[in-house]
């Protein structure tokens, strides 16, 4: 008999990437859950328009028979959505309570794969330089999105206290960096100039949505319950990043940089609300999920931030070196 | 600042501290303010010297400062640069604007940088790495900026002003992880800079330093200590490091040690709660004691600014002969004699791995480095004819 997956927030790409590939798998049905339908087509996952607060998703758990869910509608927020902060709290939080609920009801739910962020880990001077999941939360997530997602993860984590039958699954996600990817992330690095924190390499690592789409199919075929980071195993540095994207970098003060979000945007510039995560760097120890769940990344962060330089226009700092070099090479010439 | 004195400082020592000339005082000679029987431009001593009574058991109190000497060395290859400056042709200074960089690397050839390579060399480094090609560790750490750019340019520091000497080499392992305990001091963390780069030369393995978190929380400073390895001091990134077969360095006092006043001079601070003895532990790593003379005098801290420090966020503000009168050039460390002894490594494999959590184990052997180092830094110290020579 064929298992039954059912995907939430499957209007974000990397949703319904997952979702795709979940549903290219033999054996496996995807239905996929949002309240906006995706952009693309979703292939072989039949869509279903509800919204996961409502008590139609308790009823789709029944009535398609549903053995896992994959809930990934939490990540929407940093996939570039625009809605305000109290409706992003009120549909991840509240939505997953009760979508954990239906979940705890419905007798077929064997597992549930939850899909959380790096972020919940505080980039900080005080903390160690690659987060291991059993890291202690030393100072806790700044984000309010990193804040809410930390809280669907202890909802998720007592669902076994009373479905001992039910393996969870929490990836964290490095963030999202390769084709086709529209985060805050990358709309930081698309503007003229990239605003950071003067004095302040970050180290950044990445993930390439096929990686994370591969980390989400897997947790499905291969349930083993637990917290994994999933990311890319190398770090490049933000400076480095910025070279290859060829924009100039606007370094201000640290404190100033979070006071800089609002002014920014009305000048086309993002800053994201990461700002610790863009100043100090994030990096996760991936090495359980290699052993536990034999998930290995394909895509290195340089070669995922090659595949998103590669689609972007080039900045003008590569423009003056180009034209520079074209000078230069004439006048030796 | 209570006796700031007009420029020139260089010429003129604050009144109400005793001035030494080259010989070495008696402990008890309060004389005062003497004039100085043209041996260059006289010097401060610190006030522990003078107002202290004599402690004859305590090697340092036989030491005097010879900063007379130095300070007039100073002012001579100052006046030195500031008239080849002036003869600069405004060709050269043309051809040097046109290519900073270059000019950049061409001066610190000159002041003794060895770039191993010619000029045109390490400038086409440069410009391929300005092309972002290099890689980093998860820490941040560019072994090739650290090797080809850092390291050069602190050889001369380490090998010609503080003419570092390293003894008991043979204890360093030349492969494997190994936890390497040093004393800190000087105000300033050059003794982990200079510890890198001595011990670089000798085995060709980058010491990987553990510091403070406000070594990460401020600018730039941030930046250079993640590219030459430096991480956070916590349990999670020592232990990652040293089960990577890393030889890691730590300075347990931390803070305590590089900002005590001079007349504290090599006696060690607390050993923090002896964290790294569990780390070394958890890890059946050697720890290797390693006791360095001469960084205590680099900046003798003769009084702290509490209260401005608070205000700047900083751990401590120090005061010394030449900070803050001076400006930056108050920033120039002394050139102090260095020695460095690597003592012989303290196994911890025997212990069991268990023991890593045990308070009493944990505190003997924290002891017993903490020790082993003090008692070594009291032999050398009695050993040194003078802090400069």
């Amino acid at each position: 008999m064929a298992r039954v997956v059912l995907v939430t927030g499957v209007s974000d790409d990397f949703a319904a990437r997952c979702a795709r590939s979940l549903a290219a798998r033999p054996g496996l049905e995807v239905v996929g859950v949002d309240l906006v339908p995706p952009r693309r087509p979703l292939e072989d996952v039949s869509f279903v328009r509800a919204d996961v607060r409502s008590p139609v998703l308790a009823g789709l758990l029944v009535s398609r028979e549903v053995d896992t869910v994959v809930h990934l509608a939490p990540l929407v927020v940093r996939g570039g959505s625009r809605r305000s902060r109290a409706a992003d709290k009120e549909s991840n939080v509240i939505g997953s309570m009760q979508l954990f609920a239906a979940c705890q009801r419905s007798s077929r739910v064997r597992s549930v794969v939850l899909g959380s962020t790096a972020e919940v880990y505080a980039a900080s001077a005080r903390n160690p330089a690659a987060f291991r999941e059993d890291a202690g939360l030393r100072g806790g997530p700044r984000t309010a999105f990193a804040q809410d997602c930390l809280e669907i993860e202890s909802y998720a984590r007592s669902l076994p206290q009373r479905r001992p039958d039910v393996a969870v699954t929490v990836l964290r996600l490095g963030p999202l960096l390769g084709a086709g990817v529209r985060s805050q992330l990358t709309r930081w690095l698309s503007g003229p100039v990239v605003p950071k924190a003067a004095g302040f390499d970050a180290r950044l690592q990445f993930l390439h949505p096929a990686d994370g789409a591969h980390a989400v199919t897997r947790a499905v075929t291969h349930p083993e319950p637990g917290l994994y980071n999933v990311a890319a195993p190398d770090v490049v540095m933000l400076s480095q990043l910025l070279t290859w994207l060829g924009r100039p970098a606007w370094p201000v003060p640290r404190p100033a940089l979070a006071a800089l979000r609002r002014p920014a945007a009305r000048a086309d510039l993002t800053v994201p609300d990461d700002v610790d995560g863009i100043t100090f760097g994030r990096v996760l120890d991936v090495r359980r999920v290699a052993e536990a769940l034999q998930v290995r990344s394909h895509w290195t962060s340089r070669s995922a931030a090659e595949e998103f330089i590669a689609l972007t226009s080039p900045g003008v700092r590569s423009h003056i070196v180009s034209v520079a070099q074209r000078r230069l090479g004439a006048g030796r010439a | 600042m209570p006796d700031q004195e007009p420029t020139p400082e260089e010429q003129t020592p604050p009144r109400g501290r005793e001035p030494v000339d080259g010989r070495p005082p008696h402990p008890q000679d309060q004389s005062g303010p003497r004039p100085e029987p043209g041996e260059g431009p006289p010097a401060t001593d610190t006030p522990d010297d003078g107002t202290r009574g004599p402690r004859n058991e305590d090697p340092l109190d036989r030491e005097p400062l010879d900063v007379a000497a130095v300070l007039g060395e100073l002012l001579q290859s100052a006046g030195a640069v500031l008239t080849q400056l002036r003869e600069a042709s405004p060709e050269a200074v043309r051809d040097a604007l046109a290519d900073p960089l270059a000019t950049a690397v061409g001066i610190a050839a000159e002041l003794g940088v060895d770039w191993q390579g010619t000029v045109d060399d390490v400038v086409g480094y440069t410009r391929s790495r300005l092309a972002g090609d290099y890689a980093v560790d998860e820490f941040g750490f560019d072994p090739e900026f650290t090797e080809r750019i850092v390291l050069p340019a602190l050889r001369p520091l380490a090998r010609s002003w503080f003419r570092a000497e390293i003894s008991g080499v043979e204890h360093l392992p030349a492969e494997g992880p190994a936890l390497l305990v040093a004393n800190h001091a000087g105000t300033l963390p050059l003794d982990g800079l200079v510890l890198h780069s001595v011990i670089f030369d000798e085995i060709g393995r980058h010491p990987r330093m553990l510091g403070a978190d406000l070594v990460f929380a401020t600018p730039f400073s941030h930046d250079f200590a993640r590219r030459i390895g430096v991480t956070y001091a916590c349990p999670e990134d020592a232990l990652r490091l040293l089960q990577t077969e890393n030889l890691v360095t730590v300075f347990p006092e931390g803070f305590k040690g590089l900002g005590k006043p001079y007349s504290e001079r090599y006696r060690l601070q607390r050993f923090g709660r002896g964290g790294f003895v569990s780390t070394a532990i958890a890890a059946r790593v050697p720890i290797i004691p390693v006791s360095v003379v001469g960084s205590e005098e680099i900046y003798p801290v003769l009084a702290q600014a509490p209260t401005a420090a608070r205000a700047l966020g900083l751990p401590y503000l120090p005061i010394t002969p030449l900070f803050p009168w001076l400006g930056l050039l108050g920033a120039v460390p002394l050139p102090s004699k260095w020695m460095i002894q690597v003592g012989e490594p303290i196994a911890t494999d025997q212990l069991d791995a268990s023991t890593a959590d045990d308070a009493m184990t944990v505190f003997d052997v924290t002891n017993q480095v903490r020790e082993t180092i003090q008692d070594t830094l009291y032999a050398m110290l009695a050993e040194r004819r003078s802090p400069f020579f």
